[in-house]
């Protein structure tokens, strides 16, 4: 594509490829960033193109037939020469820049060679979605101990089961298809313990009569687990990981309606790998040194501020998918059309060929009914699923929270009660959690729960949002900086 | 009857005014918006440098500091807050640079500073790329974390009988309170409480400017915007604080525009700093991505094997600088009871034990700690009030 693009879309699964989709069928010319190899993001991850027919997936995953379409549509995009397609490329950074924006990534195609790679265009749209979030726990730093998250990537992207005999913890319904997956390749999912009180949802009625689809696609993991013979044990936990090199067992507990231990119900289960979740962590990396605006969703975290129109408080840049709140991938693709429709309307595209204006506008309604519906369910799901919050009882002083640099439970809190921290960017200062390779994406929301967990969770700005060689950076610097402004210092 | 000192920041300078006043018996609050070290102590990278500075009085407060920084380290524990005496080696780039910055160590040597040229670079850092023709070695040159630096200083205040109070409301100072005779008997704060005080510290670094005006005393401060770079964690590769020679003349310099000549050094987690970009801009938090290419560019040029390592972290801090780049530390002749110890633009980590001492005994009246007022005449307020009046 040799003209510049009226919009660049970092991230390419469902709400970054629906809002892509969209902006192409309105006439613009886009750019799609995203570090994977293929489009879809962790919700369609896929094995290699090469390896695709060699190992079957289909099973595992809903809504192939929409992202086949997206995927289709993107192709002709692509075809028609207005989608340039970024796979394999991690953005470092997105800034202003002359009233628009600059999108600086490192194409890692044929890594570990990267090249720096600048995408510039009027609008910006990010869609990076969500990772695990994690609570330490005693053992959970064995190896054979990975988040649901990492068990659904490998059995997507690889056909491959950590485990033979598999615990699974944590909340959230995202437990049920990982434990459906594992059963339907032969693995034994001995536990699901789900910590919350599944009667917490019966407080959102009306968040569940007005998503019917979400009662069928639950009721068909819970066929599937019968079908399996595994049992979801409701207000229980997976409190500990034993093991000398690597995990063998775990530790289950009932819990107390604030998640403490039940004293006298622990009981050991053998195991030979753990998937843990407590929901999802957005990634706002690349919102947060833009100077958006942020909103507390219900589940512990601060989300991008949107308007109904998927608009940041930053002009021109858009946010779609869980990055604006946890809500799953339907609620994404609906968001990434949300999305792409006021792209469109802001940009002053002209309608489509064949398409009436009064068309896009009767779309854009239904679409954002969709998303209010969707959202209020995604807000009863992260109040039916909370952290539980004595969850910090089940930590030693010596468990490890940040794992990088190996930063212990007792440090941290000796940071509070000696050092007066009292958020976990001050943690960090003192205790060095959080300053590693993951500079705190894994530990920062469990810091914050110990910290200061009546707050939503901001998680630390990250002015370089992956890490990226130096040399590469300083290949940039062919030419020198713009030229300050002389005349007067900007006060 | 026990002089009541409250210290305005709780940052680096504020800390070590606070340690010293505590430590010469007086009764000291430390009051702060945030947390301590939050503001721009936490945005550098450390740095106890002779090495950059010229004869003059910030060399004079620099080497007195050298020396409570090794004392505060004795009294608290060296461990506790990274202190590291790695030296420093400043490196030339043309035989001609090698030049001046021989002439420039000869300078600094006269004026007490250990100074040891250096011809083969490659000795003391194997990693340096082929072909600087030679440097100077300033053994004195050394580090610390600076977060753990103030923290540790605060506590050991705090032990002291020192106060801290720290909160949005409660913590920040919104004006004085006069006597009839003009001198201050207290700041107000948010909360609407008034704190009595015989004499307040401005150590709001880069704010000073502002708690300045709001107690009546203005002082020109302005930020001056600097980006550091934090590499992946690597096994041992740079030993000292390695920077090029244009570094000197980058610091003095009072271009508005953006400079950059960077310094490499390992950390004790590991990872390498470089540093430091200069931008007159205001507080403008906007990354900026040239700037971070350009420092990139110049350590992989001074550390080729910088090329193949990653990059996992940077962050940006305003330096507090006035416009001659010296620091302002001594007693406001406007609003009596008001003493400034802020300003010190790029060297607030260095100069922090020796400004503690210094604003110590401006309140005591006598030299405390090796710090004599009458041996820093140079830092005083004086010099802004003379030089066309105090700026609104």
């Amino acid at each position: 594509m040799s003209e510049p693009a009226d919009l660049v879309v970092v991230g390419a699964g469902p709400a970054g490829a629906a809002a892509a989709v969209t902006a192409l069928a309105g006439g613009l010319r886009v750019a799609l960033v995203d570090s994977g190899t293929a489009v879809g993001g962790q919700y369609w991850r896929h094995p290699p193109e090469h390896a695709r027919a060699a190992i079957p997936t289909e099973d595992l995953h809903h809504g192939l037939r929409e992202y086949r379409a997206l995927c289709a549509a993107l192709e002709e995009g692509r075809a028609a020469g207005r989608l340039d397609l970024r796979t394999a490329h991690h953005v470092w950074s997105a800034v202003r820049e002359d009233g628009g924006f600059a999108v600086h990534a490192v194409d890692r195609r044929e890594a570990p060679r990267e090249t720096a790679v600048v995408l510039r265009a009027p609008g910006l749209l990010v869609a990076t979605g969500a990772h695990d979030r994690q609570l330490p726990f005693p053992g959970w730093d064995l190896p054979g101990v990975l988040t649901v998250g990492g068990l659904q990537a490998l059995l997507k992207g690889g056909g491959v089961a950590a485990g033979s005999r598999v615990a699974l913890g944590g909340t959230g319904p995202f437990l049920l298809p990982v434990a459906a997956g594992l059963a339907a390749r032969g693995v034994e999912v001995v536990a699901v313990c789900e910590a919350a009180d599944p009667r917490a949802w019966l407080r959102h009625p009306g968040a569940l009569l007005r998503n019917p689809g979400k009662w069928a696609e639950g009721a068909g993991y819970a066929a599937a687990l019968v079908r399996h013979r595994v049992r979801v044990r409701p207000r229980t936990a997976i409190v500990a990981a034993e093991g000398d090199d690597r995990v063998t067992s775990v530790r289950i507990a009932s819990l107390a309606p604030d998640g403490s231990p039940r004293p006298g119900t622990e009981r050991r289960v053998e195991v030979d790998a753990v998937g843990v979740g407590w929901g999802f962590a957005p990634q706002l990396d690349l919102f947060l040194p833009l100077g958006c605006e942020l909103a507390d969703s219900a589940d512990g975290n601060a989300v991008v501020a949107v308007d109904a129109g998927q608009r940041t408080t930053v002009p021109g840049l858009y946010a779609a998918g869980e990055a604006c709140g946890v809500g799953g991938a339907a609620l994404a693709a609906a968001e990434g059309r949300l999305a792409g429709e006021s792209v469109l309307a802001d940009s002053g595209a002209a309608p489509a060929p064949g398409r009436r204006r009064t068309a896009r506008t009767a779309r854009t309604a239904a679409v954002r009914a969709a998303v209010d519906r969707q959202r209020a369910f995604a807000r009863a799901m992260g109040l039916a699923h909370p952290i539980p919050p004595a969850w910090s009882s089940w930590l030693t002083d010596d468990t490890v929270v940040c794992r990088c640099e190996e930063v212990t439970a007792g440090a941290v809190r000796a940071a509070c009660a000696d050092g007066g921290a009292h958020d976990h960017r001050q943690v960090k200062q003192l205790t060095r959690a959080g300053m590693g390779w993951c500079q705190g994406r894994m530990c920062g929301p469990a810091v914050h729960c110990l910290v200061a967990r009546e707050r939503a969770y901001v998680p630390a700005e990250r002015l370089v949002a992956t890490p990226v060689t130096l040399g590469a950076l300083a290949d940039l610097d062919e030419q020198p900086p713009e030229p300050a402004d002389h005349s007067e210092d900007r006060q | 009857m026990t002089s009541k000192v409250v210290v305005v920041g709780a940052g680096v300078v504020g800390a070590a005014c606070a340690f010293h006043a505590a430590s010469a018996g007086m009764d000291v609050t430390v009051v702060d918006r945030g947390p301590v070290g939050a503001g721009t102590t936490s945005r550098g990278e450390g740095n106890i440098l002779l090495s950059d500075k010229e004869p003059g009085p910030e060399l004079d407060l620099a080497r007195l500091s050298r020396t409570l920084w090794d004392e505060a380290g004795e009294e608290l524990g060296p461990d506790s807050f990274e202190l590291e005496s790695k030296g420093g080696l400043v490196v030339a780039s043309s035989p001609e640079g090698l030049a001046a910055l021989r002439e420039f160590a000869a300078r600094q040597e006269a004026a007490g500073v250990r100074t040891e040229p250096v011809d083969r670079v490659r000795d003391l850092e194997p990693h340096l790329a082929p072909g600087i023709p030679g440097g100077v070695h300033y053994p004195q040159d050394a580090q610390v974390q600076p977060v753990l630096a103030a923290a540790a200083l605060l506590r050991a205040a705090v032990r002291r009988g020192a106060r801290f109070r720290t909160g949005e409301v409660t913590g920040e100072v919104t004006g004085a309170v006069t006597g009839r005779d003009g001198r201050i008997t207290g700041v107000r704060t948010a909360s609407g409480d008034v704190l009595p005080a015989d004499a307040v510290v401005n150590a709001a670094g880069t704010w000073g400017g502002e708690v300045g005006r709001r107690l009546g005393a203005p002082v020109e401060v302005l930020p001056r915007r600097g980006f550091v770079l934090v590499t992946e964690p690597l096994p041992p590769m740079v030993r000292h604080k390695v920077y090029s020679a244009d570094y000197v003349a980058n610091v003095a310099s009072s271009d508005a525009g953006l400079e950059t000549s960077c310094v490499v050094e390992g950390t004790r987690g590991g990872t390498i700093l470089i540093g430091a970009s200069r931008e007159r801009v205001g507080f403008d938090r906007a990354m900026n991505t040239a700037v971070v290419a350009r420092l990139a560019a110049q350590a992989c040029a001074l550390f080729p094997f910088l090329r193949g390592v990653h990059l996992i972290r940077a962050y940006r801090g305003f330096r507090p600088y006035c416009p001659d780049h010296l620091p302002v530390v001594g007693p406001d002749p406007r609003v009596p009871g008001v003493v400034h110890a802020c300003g010190h633009e790029g060297a607030g980590i260095g100069l922090a034990p020796a400004t503690g001492a210094l604003v110590t005994a401006h309140l005591l009246g006598r030299p405390w700690r090796g710090a004599d007022p009458a041996a820093h005449t140079a830092l005083l307020p004086d010099r802004f009030l003379t030089l066309g009046g105090a700026p609104e």
